[in-house]
């Protein structure tokens, strides 16, 4: 037996972790296009409030915030039902991870984002305007499209670097890749070569996802000449 | 929040009674990864960009590795992976220095940090206009003065920028070290918390000391960069 019957478990190990770095991306942009239009707001309370978030949050180690956020929300949320006099309601570490990932991660993903509105030629808005479409039209039919070319590249390293961030949810108690690993290492005698095995399988993940990242960057490239040295 | 710190202010700067901890653990580690981490980078990363495909590709191969799996697993491997061999055990020397924790995480981190500094700097040798290499050569300069005297400085200059967001991610990997038993600033912040239950003031207090930290390196390398790079801004003001 090559995983000494540990199969199933690492399986459902690799499909928590990728079901989770996959939930906390989609949270992360969508943190990070709220951030990335309230940096870019002519509102000063919302620049304000988006520049606090990002810069608060990427200075801060990705790990800490994960305990502070972890701990923190189950006593505030204590607190509240506490007041309102209701039982006790358990967040469970799936969606505590998922939500604490997302949030952080959402500040690097507002700073890309905010380069890549700004990337976006101002006469691409002003010939939507002349054309007489509305903000939202604007958004979504010339604004969104050419932003995400400039924002993939980023959004691909943020991924890469979100990923490898989720080997940190076993910390707070989730069965991933990491935590399967090792309770099946520590029962076989056979630590080293589970170690190696999470590892490898991280290694999968983040060559498939640059090997797919590299063909939707081909994709938005479409049509865009590029100059040869 | 005041009786915490109060309380424990100096396990969270300096000393948990017995030995360095919190801040001065966090710090120990972070200078002492840079301190090996980057001389070691400066020569893997002459080897990555070398013609010779002997010393590229295994360089190549140790942070494709590096860079693509977290260093929480990089850390399990050395600290629990490598320790459980019966061939380290059996080794007196490998033995003691597996054993310990803050051994593990300071090799974990070198590992780490290497390869991605490796990258960086290679990329800063390939992004030296080829004129300035051509002129060495024609000045009769040998392999090794010509990295001694034009390419290096050229190049470590040029990746000072990236190599300021490595150093802060560098920072940003320490607390991972309190999963080898190293008291660095996370664990105070763990111990804190279980002693108080006050889990928003004791790693509040951590992510504040942290973020004060990021922003003085941030400050330190913009003063560096202004010295070492004001030859690239000729002519702009």
């Amino acid at each position: 037996m090559l995983f000494y019957g540990y199969e199933a478990q690492i399986i459902d190990g690799t499909w928590m972790t990728v079901k989770l770095s996959l939930l906390s991306l989609l949270l992360a942009i969508v943190f990070g296009l709220l951030g990335a239009l309230c940096k870019l707001s002519p509102q000063p309370l919302l620049r304000r409030l988006a520049q606090g978030y990002s810069t608060l949050i990427r200075s801060v180690p990705d790990l800490v915030l994960m305990l502070l956020l972890f701990y923190s929300l189950q006593i505030a949320l204590n607190q509240l039902t506490d007041a309102l006099a209701l039982a006790q309601i358990d967040i469970d570490p799936f969606s505590a991870g998922v939500v604490t990932i997302g949030f952080i991660y959402g500040a690097y993903f507002t700073e890309t984002f905010r380069a890549a509105f700004l990337a976006v030629p101002r006469g691409q808005l002003e010939a939507a305007a002349a054309y007489g479409m509305g903000r939202l039209l604007t958004f979504r039919r010339v604004l969104f499209p050419q932003m995400m070319r400039f924002a993939l590249p980023g959004l691909g390293n943020n991924w890469q670097v979100l990923i490898k961030a989720s080997a940190l949810v076993s910390i707070i108690g989730l069965a991933d890749i990491v935590k399967v690993t090792q309770d099946a290492g520590r029962s076989t005698m056979a630590l080293f070569e589970f170690s190696f095995l999470a590892a490898f399988i991280y290694l999968a993940i983040t060559t498939v996802s640059s090997l797919l990242l590299h063909r939707l960057e081909r994709r938005y490239n479409l049509g865009v000449k590029e100059g040869r040295l | 929040m005041i009786e915490i710190l109060q309380q424990y202010w100096l396990a969270y700067l300096w000393s948990d009674g017995q030995r360095l901890s919190g801040l001065g653990m966090t710090l120990l580690l972070l200078l002492a990864t840079i301190g090996i981490g980057f001389p070691l980078s400066v020569l893997l990363a002459v080897a990555r960009v070398s013609a010779r495909r002997r010393l590229r590709v295994p360089v190549y191969l140790y942070t494709y590795f590096f860079r693509g799996t977290p260093l929480y697993i990089q850390l399990l491997i050395i600290y629990s992976g490598v320790y459980s061999l019966q061939l380290v055990q059996q080794q007196p020397d490998l033995n003691q220095f597996f054993q310990d924790g803050f051994n593990c995480a300071l090799l974990a981190f070198v590992l780490n940090t290497s390869a991605y500094t490796t990258e960086i700097l290679a990329g800063a040798i390939r992004s030296i206009p080829h004129g300035e290499i051509e002129a060495a050569e024609a000045f009769g300069m040998s392999r090794w003065a010509m990295y001694r005297h034009i390419i290096l400085p050229a190049a470590l200059r040029r990746a000072l920028p990236n190599y300021s967001n490595e150093v802060i991610l560098i920072l940003h990997a320490t607390p991972i070290a309190f999963t080898a038993t190293v008291p660095e600033l996370l664990k105070v912040a763990r111990d804190v918390n279980s002693a108080t239950y006050a889990s928003f003031e004791a790693f509040g207090t951590a992510a504040l000391i942290y973020a004060a930290v990021s922003f003085l390196i941030v400050w330190i390398f913009r003063r560096l960069e202004r010295r070492w790079l004001a030859f690239l801004h000729t002519g702009s003001h």
